[in-house]
Protein backbone atom coordinates (compact mmCIF):
# COMPACT_ATOMS: atom_id res chain seq x y z
CA UNK A 1 0.00 0.00 0.00
CA UNK A 2 2.58 2.78 1.23
CA UNK A 3 4.69 1.26 -2.05
CA UNK A 4 2.16 2.36 -4.20
CA UNK A 5 1.03 5.59 -2.38
CA UNK A 6 4.90 6.59 -3.24
CA UNK A 7 4.38 5.77 -6.84
CA UNK A 8 1.60 7.43 -7.27
CA UNK A 9 3.48 10.95 -4.70
CA UNK A 10 6.53 9.90 -7.64
CA UNK A 11 3.64 10.36 -10.52
CA UNK A 12 2.20 13.40 -8.94
CA UNK A 13 5.26 15.49 -8.59
CA UNK A 14 6.10 14.30 -12.34
CA UNK A 15 2.47 15.70 -13.84
CA UNK A 16 3.04 18.90 -11.21
CA UNK A 17 6.61 19.74 -12.98
CA UNK A 18 5.44 19.07 -16.52
CA UNK A 19 1.88 21.80 -15.19
CA UNK A 20 4.20 23.99 -13.72
CA UNK A 21 6.26 24.33 -16.92
CA UNK A 22 3.44 24.68 -19.29
CA UNK A 23 1.61 27.16 -17.21
CA UNK A 24 4.84 29.44 -17.23
CA UNK A 25 5.51 29.24 -20.61
CA UNK A 26 1.86 28.28 -22.41
CA UNK A 27 3.48 28.03 -25.35
CA UNK A 28 2.39 24.68 -26.47
CA UNK A 29 -0.79 25.60 -25.17
CA UNK A 30 -1.68 28.55 -26.73
CA UNK A 31 -0.67 27.06 -30.13
CA UNK A 32 -2.67 23.41 -29.59
CA UNK A 33 -5.87 25.57 -28.96
CA UNK A 34 -5.67 27.68 -31.43
CA UNK A 35 -5.00 25.30 -34.46
CA UNK A 36 -8.01 23.08 -32.55
CA UNK A 37 -10.24 26.61 -32.87
CA UNK A 38 -9.16 27.24 -36.43
CA UNK A 39 -9.64 23.23 -37.28
CA UNK A 40 -13.33 24.01 -36.19
CA UNK A 41 -13.80 26.79 -38.54
CA UNK A 42 -11.92 24.90 -41.63
CA UNK A 43 -13.98 22.03 -41.09
CA UNK A 44 -17.13 23.98 -41.15
CA UNK A 45 -16.01 25.48 -44.61
CA UNK A 46 -15.24 22.23 -45.80
CA UNK A 47 -18.65 20.62 -45.03
CA UNK A 48 -20.44 23.46 -46.38
CA UNK A 49 -23.12 25.72 -45.23
CA UNK A 50 -25.60 23.40 -45.20
CA UNK A 51 -26.36 23.96 -41.21
CA UNK A 52 -28.42 20.62 -41.04
CA UNK A 53 -25.66 18.57 -42.99
CA UNK A 54 -23.22 20.20 -40.41
CA UNK A 55 -25.07 19.13 -37.43
CA UNK A 56 -24.58 15.48 -38.67
CA UNK A 57 -20.96 15.63 -39.06
CA UNK A 58 -20.42 17.23 -35.67
CA UNK A 59 -19.71 14.62 -34.06
CA UNK A 60 -17.06 13.11 -36.02
CA UNK A 61 -15.31 16.98 -36.97
CA UNK A 62 -15.34 17.34 -32.61
CA UNK A 63 -13.34 14.07 -32.12
CA UNK A 64 -10.94 14.77 -35.40
CA UNK A 65 -10.19 18.09 -34.36
CA UNK A 66 -9.68 16.72 -30.62
CA UNK A 67 -7.11 14.08 -31.94
CA UNK A 68 -5.10 16.62 -34.62
CA UNK A 69 -4.28 19.53 -32.04
CA UNK A 70 -3.97 16.89 -29.38
CA UNK A 71 -1.32 15.01 -31.13
CA UNK A 72 0.87 18.10 -30.97
CA UNK A 73 1.16 18.40 -27.25
CA UNK A 74 2.49 14.31 -26.75
CA UNK A 75 6.14 14.77 -28.28
CA UNK A 76 6.52 17.98 -26.77
CA UNK A 77 6.43 16.53 -22.82
CA UNK A 78 8.87 14.41 -23.62
CA UNK A 79 10.99 17.28 -25.73
CA UNK A 80 10.94 19.72 -22.76
CA UNK A 81 12.85 16.53 -21.19
CA UNK A 82 15.14 15.46 -23.67
CA UNK A 83 16.01 19.26 -24.50
CA UNK A 84 17.48 19.86 -20.81
CA UNK A 85 19.01 16.16 -20.53
CA UNK A 86 16.53 15.69 -18.22
CA UNK A 87 15.18 12.29 -18.98
CA UNK A 88 18.02 10.63 -17.88
CA UNK A 89 17.96 12.01 -14.87
CA UNK A 90 14.42 11.10 -14.57
CA UNK A 91 15.50 7.45 -15.09
CA UNK A 92 18.09 7.76 -12.48
CA UNK A 93 15.97 8.10 -9.70
CA UNK A 94 15.16 5.14 -7.50
CA UNK A 95 11.80 3.46 -8.00
CA UNK A 96 9.60 2.48 -10.45
CA UNK A 97 10.00 4.29 -14.35
CA UNK A 98 5.78 3.22 -14.08
CA UNK A 99 5.85 6.64 -11.98
CA UNK A 100 7.16 8.56 -15.22
CA UNK A 101 4.36 7.48 -17.65
CA UNK A 102 1.57 7.58 -15.11
CA UNK A 103 3.12 11.16 -14.12
CA UNK A 104 3.65 12.40 -17.87
CA UNK A 105 -0.18 10.89 -18.54
CA UNK A 106 -1.64 12.49 -15.62
CA UNK A 107 0.20 16.13 -17.32
CA UNK A 108 -1.39 15.10 -21.10
CA UNK A 109 -4.84 14.51 -19.92
CA UNK A 110 -4.84 18.14 -18.14
CA UNK A 111 -3.51 19.78 -21.11
CA UNK A 112 -6.08 17.67 -23.52
CA UNK A 113 -8.89 18.12 -21.06
CA UNK A 114 -8.07 22.17 -21.36
CA UNK A 115 -8.39 22.24 -25.19
CA UNK A 116 -11.85 20.03 -24.73
CA UNK A 117 -12.93 22.65 -22.57
CA UNK A 118 -12.46 25.34 -25.36
CA UNK A 119 -13.27 23.14 -28.29
CA UNK A 120 -16.22 21.38 -27.40
CA UNK A 121 -18.25 24.97 -26.34
CA UNK A 122 -16.83 26.53 -29.59
CA UNK A 123 -18.24 23.15 -31.71
CA UNK A 124 -21.62 23.71 -29.92
CA UNK A 125 -21.34 27.33 -31.12
CA UNK A 126 -20.43 26.90 -34.50
CA UNK A 127 -22.47 24.05 -35.12
CA UNK A 128 -25.64 24.68 -32.99
CA UNK A 129 -25.12 21.79 -31.20
CA UNK A 130 -27.53 21.17 -27.95
CA UNK A 131 -25.19 20.47 -25.25
CA UNK A 132 -26.95 20.83 -22.31
CA UNK A 133 -29.81 18.05 -22.53
CA UNK A 134 -27.08 14.82 -22.72
CA UNK A 135 -24.35 16.33 -21.00
CA UNK A 136 -23.48 13.71 -18.54
CA UNK A 137 -23.43 10.81 -21.15
CA UNK A 138 -21.63 13.25 -23.23
CA UNK A 139 -19.01 14.37 -20.35
CA UNK A 140 -18.41 10.36 -19.72
CA UNK A 141 -18.14 9.73 -23.51
CA UNK A 142 -15.23 12.04 -23.49
CA UNK A 143 -13.53 11.07 -20.30
CA UNK A 144 -14.02 7.79 -21.75
CA UNK A 145 -12.21 8.74 -25.10
CA UNK A 146 -9.68 11.21 -23.81
CA UNK A 147 -8.46 8.95 -21.80
CA UNK A 148 -7.64 6.25 -24.32
CA UNK A 149 -6.30 8.75 -26.35
CA UNK A 150 -3.99 10.20 -23.94
CA UNK A 151 -2.95 6.49 -22.51
CA UNK A 152 -1.81 5.85 -26.18
CA UNK A 153 -0.33 9.42 -27.35
CA UNK A 154 1.74 9.23 -24.11
CA UNK A 155 3.26 6.04 -24.51
CA UNK A 156 4.03 6.00 -27.95
CA UNK A 157 5.23 9.63 -27.79
CA UNK A 158 7.97 8.56 -25.28
CA UNK A 159 9.38 6.28 -28.70
CA UNK A 160 8.81 8.77 -31.26
CA UNK A 161 10.08 12.02 -29.38
CA UNK A 162 13.40 10.55 -29.87
CA UNK A 163 13.94 9.69 -33.29
CA UNK A 164 14.94 12.06 -35.73
CA UNK A 165 11.22 12.15 -37.95
CA UNK A 166 9.12 12.46 -34.63
CA UNK A 167 6.66 15.14 -36.20
CA UNK A 168 5.49 12.04 -38.62
CA UNK A 169 6.19 8.87 -36.87
CA UNK A 170 4.23 9.65 -33.64
CA UNK A 171 0.32 10.60 -35.65
CA UNK A 172 1.62 7.00 -38.48
CA UNK A 173 2.09 5.02 -34.86
CA UNK A 174 -0.47 6.26 -32.99
CA UNK A 175 -3.45 6.82 -35.27
CA UNK A 176 -3.91 3.47 -37.00
CA UNK A 177 -4.02 2.10 -33.42
CA UNK A 178 -6.86 4.63 -32.34
CA UNK A 179 -9.31 3.35 -35.40
CA UNK A 180 -11.28 1.62 -32.67
CA UNK A 181 -11.36 4.70 -30.58
CA UNK A 182 -12.35 6.89 -32.93
CA UNK A 183 -15.41 4.52 -33.97
CA UNK A 184 -16.87 4.27 -30.43
CA UNK A 185 -16.53 8.28 -29.74
CA UNK A 186 -17.91 9.32 -32.62
CA UNK A 187 -21.00 7.03 -32.25
CA UNK A 188 -21.20 7.34 -28.95
CA UNK A 189 -21.44 11.27 -29.39
CA UNK A 190 -23.76 11.18 -32.43
CA UNK A 191 -26.11 8.78 -30.66
CA UNK A 192 -26.52 11.06 -27.61
CA UNK A 193 -26.43 14.73 -29.28
CA UNK A 194 -29.39 13.05 -31.48
CA UNK A 195 -31.64 12.09 -28.36
CA UNK A 196 -29.90 8.66 -28.27
CA UNK A 197 -33.32 6.76 -28.93
CA UNK A 198 -31.94 3.44 -29.37
CA UNK A 199 -29.63 3.55 -26.77
CA UNK A 200 -26.56 3.08 -28.89
CA UNK A 201 -24.17 5.12 -26.90
CA UNK A 202 -23.88 2.36 -23.72
CA UNK A 203 -22.78 0.09 -26.33
CA UNK A 204 -19.91 2.52 -27.80
CA UNK A 205 -19.34 3.48 -24.28
CA UNK A 206 -18.75 0.07 -23.25
CA UNK A 207 -15.96 -0.73 -26.31
CA UNK A 208 -14.61 2.68 -25.14
CA UNK A 209 -14.22 1.14 -21.54
CA UNK A 210 -12.63 -1.80 -22.59
CA UNK A 211 -10.30 0.11 -24.71
CA UNK A 212 -9.17 2.24 -22.18
CA UNK A 213 -8.58 -0.83 -19.82
CA UNK A 214 -6.71 -2.61 -22.21
CA UNK A 215 -4.47 -0.42 -23.43
CA UNK A 216 -3.68 1.40 -20.42
CA UNK A 217 -3.12 -2.19 -18.69
CA UNK A 218 -0.94 -3.00 -22.10
CA UNK A 219 1.38 0.46 -21.88
CA UNK A 220 2.18 0.49 -18.54
CA UNK A 221 3.49 -3.15 -18.45
CA UNK A 222 5.21 -2.17 -21.78
CA UNK A 223 6.56 1.25 -20.82
CA UNK A 224 9.60 -0.10 -18.93
CA UNK A 225 10.61 -1.70 -21.32
CA UNK A 226 10.90 1.43 -24.01
CA UNK A 227 12.53 3.73 -21.73
CA UNK A 228 15.66 1.35 -20.68
CA UNK A 229 18.56 2.48 -21.67
CA UNK B 1 25.72 -9.86 -32.68
CA UNK B 2 27.69 -12.59 -31.32
CA UNK B 3 25.14 -14.64 -29.68
CA UNK B 4 23.53 -15.48 -33.27
CA UNK B 5 26.73 -16.41 -35.02
CA UNK B 6 27.23 -19.67 -35.82
CA UNK B 7 29.27 -22.16 -33.89
CA UNK B 8 31.97 -22.54 -36.59
CA UNK B 9 32.41 -18.50 -36.10
CA UNK B 10 31.33 -17.63 -32.53
CA UNK B 11 33.30 -14.26 -32.63
CA UNK B 12 33.21 -11.93 -35.37
CA UNK B 13 36.60 -10.94 -37.41
CA UNK B 14 37.85 -8.50 -35.94
CA UNK B 15 38.79 -6.84 -39.78
CA UNK B 16 35.83 -5.38 -41.08
CA UNK B 17 36.53 -6.43 -44.13
CA UNK B 18 35.86 -9.96 -44.46
CA UNK B 19 33.19 -11.76 -46.33
CA UNK B 20 29.62 -11.25 -44.97
CA UNK B 21 28.75 -14.73 -45.98
CA UNK B 22 32.19 -16.02 -44.53
CA UNK B 23 31.18 -14.46 -41.07
CA UNK B 24 27.68 -15.90 -41.02
CA UNK B 25 28.61 -19.18 -42.10
CA UNK B 26 26.70 -19.91 -45.94
CA UNK B 27 22.93 -19.77 -46.08
CA UNK B 28 21.15 -23.43 -44.98
CA UNK B 29 20.73 -25.55 -47.83
CA UNK B 30 16.78 -26.15 -47.02
CA UNK B 31 15.96 -22.56 -48.49
CA UNK B 32 16.42 -23.26 -51.87
CA UNK B 33 14.29 -26.21 -52.01
CA UNK B 34 11.05 -24.71 -49.61
CA UNK B 35 11.35 -22.05 -52.24
CA UNK B 36 11.21 -24.28 -55.03
CA UNK B 37 9.16 -26.59 -53.28
CA UNK B 38 6.33 -23.81 -53.11
CA UNK B 39 6.90 -22.67 -56.44
CA UNK B 40 5.86 -25.98 -57.75
CA UNK B 41 3.06 -26.08 -55.05
CA UNK B 42 2.01 -23.11 -55.97
CA UNK B 43 1.40 -23.82 -59.46
CA UNK B 44 -0.31 -26.87 -58.76
CA UNK B 45 -2.76 -25.11 -56.66
CA UNK B 46 -3.37 -23.10 -59.46
CA UNK B 47 -4.12 -25.77 -62.21
CA UNK B 48 -6.33 -27.47 -60.01
CA UNK B 49 -8.12 -24.09 -58.89
CA UNK B 50 -8.32 -22.29 -62.85
CA UNK B 51 -8.93 -25.96 -64.56
CA UNK B 52 -10.45 -28.46 -62.61
CA UNK B 53 -12.76 -26.53 -59.73
CA UNK B 54 -15.99 -25.87 -62.34
CA UNK B 55 -16.48 -21.72 -62.59
CA UNK B 56 -19.19 -20.75 -59.76
CA UNK B 57 -22.96 -20.66 -60.85
CA UNK B 58 -23.13 -16.85 -60.47
CA UNK B 59 -19.89 -15.38 -60.98
CA UNK B 60 -18.33 -17.79 -63.67
CA UNK B 61 -14.27 -17.47 -63.45
CA UNK B 62 -14.52 -14.47 -61.22
CA UNK B 63 -14.84 -16.60 -58.25
CA UNK B 64 -11.40 -17.94 -58.90
CA UNK B 65 -9.55 -14.93 -57.24
CA UNK B 66 -11.27 -16.68 -53.90
CA UNK B 67 -8.20 -19.07 -54.21
CA UNK B 68 -5.42 -16.63 -53.52
CA UNK B 69 -7.56 -14.18 -52.13
CA UNK B 70 -8.27 -16.02 -49.47
CA UNK B 71 -5.45 -17.71 -48.27
CA UNK B 72 -2.91 -14.23 -48.65
CA UNK B 73 -5.63 -13.06 -45.76
CA UNK B 74 -5.22 -16.15 -43.62
CA UNK B 75 -1.52 -16.20 -44.15
CA UNK B 76 -1.42 -12.80 -43.29
CA UNK B 77 -3.01 -13.54 -40.01
CA UNK B 78 -0.21 -15.78 -39.49
CA UNK B 79 2.69 -13.54 -39.95
CA UNK B 80 1.32 -11.26 -37.59
CA UNK B 81 0.42 -13.90 -34.90
CA UNK B 82 4.67 -14.68 -35.40
CA UNK B 83 5.19 -11.04 -34.99
CA UNK B 84 3.37 -11.44 -32.16
CA UNK B 85 5.03 -14.41 -30.74
CA UNK B 86 8.69 -13.34 -31.27
CA UNK B 87 7.62 -9.96 -29.75
CA UNK B 88 7.22 -11.55 -26.41
CA UNK B 89 10.11 -13.77 -26.76
CA UNK B 90 12.39 -10.70 -27.29
CA UNK B 91 10.93 -8.87 -24.29
CA UNK B 92 11.12 -12.05 -22.00
CA UNK B 93 14.39 -13.87 -23.41
CA UNK B 94 16.22 -10.47 -25.23
CA UNK B 95 17.19 -12.96 -28.18
CA UNK B 96 18.31 -10.78 -31.11
CA UNK B 97 17.30 -14.02 -33.57
CA UNK B 98 13.72 -13.40 -32.00
CA UNK B 99 13.80 -10.21 -33.18
CA UNK B 100 14.98 -10.41 -36.45
CA UNK B 101 12.20 -13.36 -36.95
CA UNK B 102 9.47 -10.22 -35.90
CA UNK B 103 10.80 -7.95 -38.03
CA UNK B 104 10.57 -10.68 -41.42
CA UNK B 105 7.89 -11.83 -40.62
CA UNK B 106 5.98 -8.00 -39.83
CA UNK B 107 7.61 -7.01 -43.58
CA UNK B 108 6.39 -10.68 -45.06
CA UNK B 109 2.61 -9.92 -43.33
CA UNK B 110 2.44 -6.41 -44.80
CA UNK B 111 2.95 -7.76 -48.22
CA UNK B 112 0.81 -10.51 -47.75
CA UNK B 113 -1.94 -7.70 -46.15
CA UNK B 114 -1.70 -5.46 -49.70
CA UNK B 115 -1.61 -8.63 -51.25
CA UNK B 116 -5.07 -9.64 -50.09
CA UNK B 117 -5.98 -5.92 -50.24
CA UNK B 118 -5.59 -5.60 -54.07
CA UNK B 119 -6.88 -8.83 -54.87
CA UNK B 120 -9.99 -8.03 -52.70
CA UNK B 121 -10.45 -5.23 -54.76
CA UNK B 122 -10.18 -6.59 -57.96
CA UNK B 123 -12.79 -9.06 -57.29
CA UNK B 124 -14.92 -6.45 -55.46
CA UNK B 125 -15.03 -4.11 -58.87
CA UNK B 126 -17.21 -6.47 -61.22
CA UNK B 127 -18.68 -8.40 -58.11
CA UNK B 128 -20.07 -5.37 -56.33
CA UNK B 129 -19.62 -2.59 -58.74
CA UNK B 130 -16.83 -0.95 -56.56
CA UNK B 131 -13.05 -0.87 -55.54
CA UNK B 132 -13.82 -0.27 -52.21
CA UNK B 133 -16.42 -0.29 -49.95
CA UNK B 134 -16.48 0.44 -46.30
CA UNK B 135 -17.26 -2.98 -45.07
CA UNK B 136 -15.86 -4.27 -41.65
CA UNK B 137 -13.42 -7.19 -43.01
CA UNK B 138 -12.19 -4.70 -45.58
CA UNK B 139 -12.11 -2.07 -43.61
CA UNK B 140 -10.20 -3.86 -40.65
CA UNK B 141 -7.71 -5.10 -43.17
CA UNK B 142 -6.96 -2.51 -44.31
CA UNK B 143 -6.46 -0.39 -40.78
CA UNK B 144 -4.05 -3.79 -40.12
CA UNK B 145 -2.20 -2.66 -43.14
CA UNK B 146 -1.34 0.65 -41.95
CA UNK B 147 -0.34 -0.40 -38.30
CA UNK B 148 2.04 -2.65 -39.52
CA UNK B 149 3.43 -0.24 -41.90
CA UNK B 150 3.81 2.19 -38.73
CA UNK B 151 5.95 -0.98 -36.91
CA UNK B 152 8.25 -1.23 -40.17
CA UNK B 153 8.69 2.67 -40.65
CA UNK B 154 9.57 2.57 -36.64
CA UNK B 155 12.11 0.11 -37.52
CA UNK B 156 13.81 2.21 -39.82
CA UNK B 157 13.78 5.14 -38.26
CA UNK B 158 15.58 4.06 -35.05
CA UNK B 159 19.41 3.34 -34.90
CA UNK B 160 20.33 1.79 -32.29
CA UNK B 161 19.60 -2.11 -32.47
CA UNK B 162 18.75 -2.90 -28.92
CA UNK B 163 16.81 0.06 -28.54
CA UNK B 164 15.03 -0.57 -32.16
CA UNK B 165 14.23 -4.21 -31.08
CA UNK B 166 12.63 -3.29 -27.34
CA UNK B 167 10.66 -0.60 -29.18
CA UNK B 168 9.52 -2.52 -31.93
CA UNK B 169 8.58 -5.60 -29.86
CA UNK B 170 6.39 -3.28 -27.55
CA UNK B 171 4.74 -1.58 -30.84
CA UNK B 172 3.95 -5.18 -32.49
CA UNK B 173 2.69 -6.43 -29.82
CA UNK B 174 0.02 -3.21 -28.79
CA UNK B 175 -0.34 -3.76 -32.65
CA UNK B 176 -1.44 -7.26 -32.53
CA UNK B 177 -3.96 -6.76 -29.37
CA UNK B 178 -5.64 -4.22 -31.17
CA UNK B 179 -6.53 -6.32 -34.06
CA UNK B 180 -9.66 -8.14 -32.81
CA UNK B 181 -10.58 -4.59 -31.14
CA UNK B 182 -10.51 -3.05 -34.90
CA UNK B 183 -12.38 -6.02 -36.19
CA UNK B 184 -15.13 -5.89 -33.79
CA UNK B 185 -15.63 -2.52 -33.35
CA UNK B 186 -15.43 -1.80 -37.45
CA UNK B 187 -17.97 -5.10 -37.11
CA UNK B 188 -20.10 -2.76 -35.28
CA UNK B 189 -19.83 0.31 -37.30
CA UNK B 190 -20.82 -1.38 -40.51
CA UNK B 191 -21.50 -4.88 -42.52
CA UNK B 192 -21.93 -5.86 -45.91
CA UNK B 193 -18.76 -8.34 -46.56
CA UNK B 194 -20.22 -11.83 -47.10
CA UNK B 195 -19.77 -14.76 -45.55
CA UNK B 196 -16.13 -15.30 -44.48
CA UNK B 197 -14.94 -18.59 -47.24
CA UNK B 198 -13.90 -21.44 -45.75
CA UNK B 199 -13.40 -25.22 -46.84
CA UNK B 200 -16.51 -25.59 -44.76
CA UNK B 201 -18.79 -23.09 -46.34
CA UNK B 202 -17.83 -23.80 -50.28
CA UNK B 203 -18.66 -26.64 -52.07
CA UNK B 204 -16.07 -29.56 -52.31
CA UNK B 205 -15.02 -28.70 -55.69
CA UNK B 206 -13.61 -25.55 -54.76
CA UNK B 207 -12.69 -26.67 -51.51
CA UNK B 208 -9.66 -28.57 -52.80
CA UNK B 209 -8.11 -25.33 -54.78
CA UNK B 210 -8.94 -23.18 -50.80
CA UNK B 211 -7.22 -26.03 -49.01
CA UNK B 212 -3.94 -26.28 -51.53
CA UNK B 213 -3.80 -22.77 -52.14
CA UNK B 214 -3.83 -22.65 -48.44
CA UNK B 215 -0.64 -24.55 -47.96
CA UNK B 216 0.80 -22.92 -51.03
CA UNK B 217 0.84 -19.58 -49.06
CA UNK B 218 1.85 -20.91 -46.13
CA UNK B 219 4.65 -22.67 -47.71
CA UNK B 220 5.79 -19.47 -49.83
CA UNK B 221 5.38 -16.99 -46.47
CA UNK B 222 8.24 -19.73 -44.25
CA UNK B 223 10.04 -19.40 -47.99
CA UNK B 224 10.14 -15.78 -47.85
CA UNK B 225 10.76 -15.59 -44.00
CA UNK B 226 13.46 -17.41 -44.06
CA UNK B 227 15.05 -15.53 -46.96
CA UNK B 228 14.18 -11.90 -44.91
CA UNK B 229 15.04 -13.33 -41.76
CA UNK B 230 19.12 -14.34 -43.62
CA UNK B 231 18.78 -10.47 -45.52
CA UNK B 232 17.96 -9.45 -41.41
CA UNK B 233 21.19 -11.19 -40.30
CA UNK B 234 23.22 -9.53 -43.32
CA UNK B 235 21.93 -5.89 -42.27
CA UNK B 236 23.20 -6.96 -39.11
CA UNK B 237 26.23 -7.76 -39.57
CA UNK B 238 26.84 -4.53 -41.70
CA UNK B 239 25.59 -2.39 -38.97
CA UNK B 240 27.95 -3.76 -36.22
CA UNK B 241 30.53 -3.32 -38.71
CA UNK B 242 29.79 0.18 -39.00
CA UNK B 243 29.76 0.89 -35.92
CA UNK B 244 32.98 -0.94 -35.07
CA UNK B 245 34.33 1.32 -38.33
CA UNK B 246 33.38 4.44 -36.68
CA UNK B 247 34.78 3.53 -32.80
CA UNK B 248 38.27 3.08 -34.97
CA UNK B 249 37.85 6.54 -36.04
CA UNK B 250 38.84 5.44 -39.77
Amino acid sequence: MSTLRLELTRAGAIAWKDLTTERRTKATFNSVAFLAALMLILFGFALGPDAEALRGAAAGVLWLTVLFSGVLAFNHSYQLELEGGALETLLLYPGDRRAIFLGKLAANLVFVVLVLLLVVPMAAVLFNLPLLRPFPGLAAVFALGTFGFVTLGTFYAAMASRVRAREVLLPLLLFPMLVPLLVGAVGATRALLAGDAMGDAGAWMRLLGAFDLIFFVASLLAFEYIVED
Amino acid sequence: MSTTAPPSNPVPTADASGSIGAELGPPAGWVGWLGLGALLFFLAAQAVGVLISPPDRDMGHLQKIMYVHVPAAWTAFVAFGVVFLASIIYLWKRSERADLVAASAAEVGTVLTGLTLALGSIWGKPTWGVWWTWDPRLTSTAILFVIFAGYLALRSFVEDPDRRARWCAAVGILGALNVPIVYMSVQWWRTLHQLQSSPATVDAPYALGLRLNAFAFLFIFLYLLARRYRAAKVERVIEVRRERRALEGE
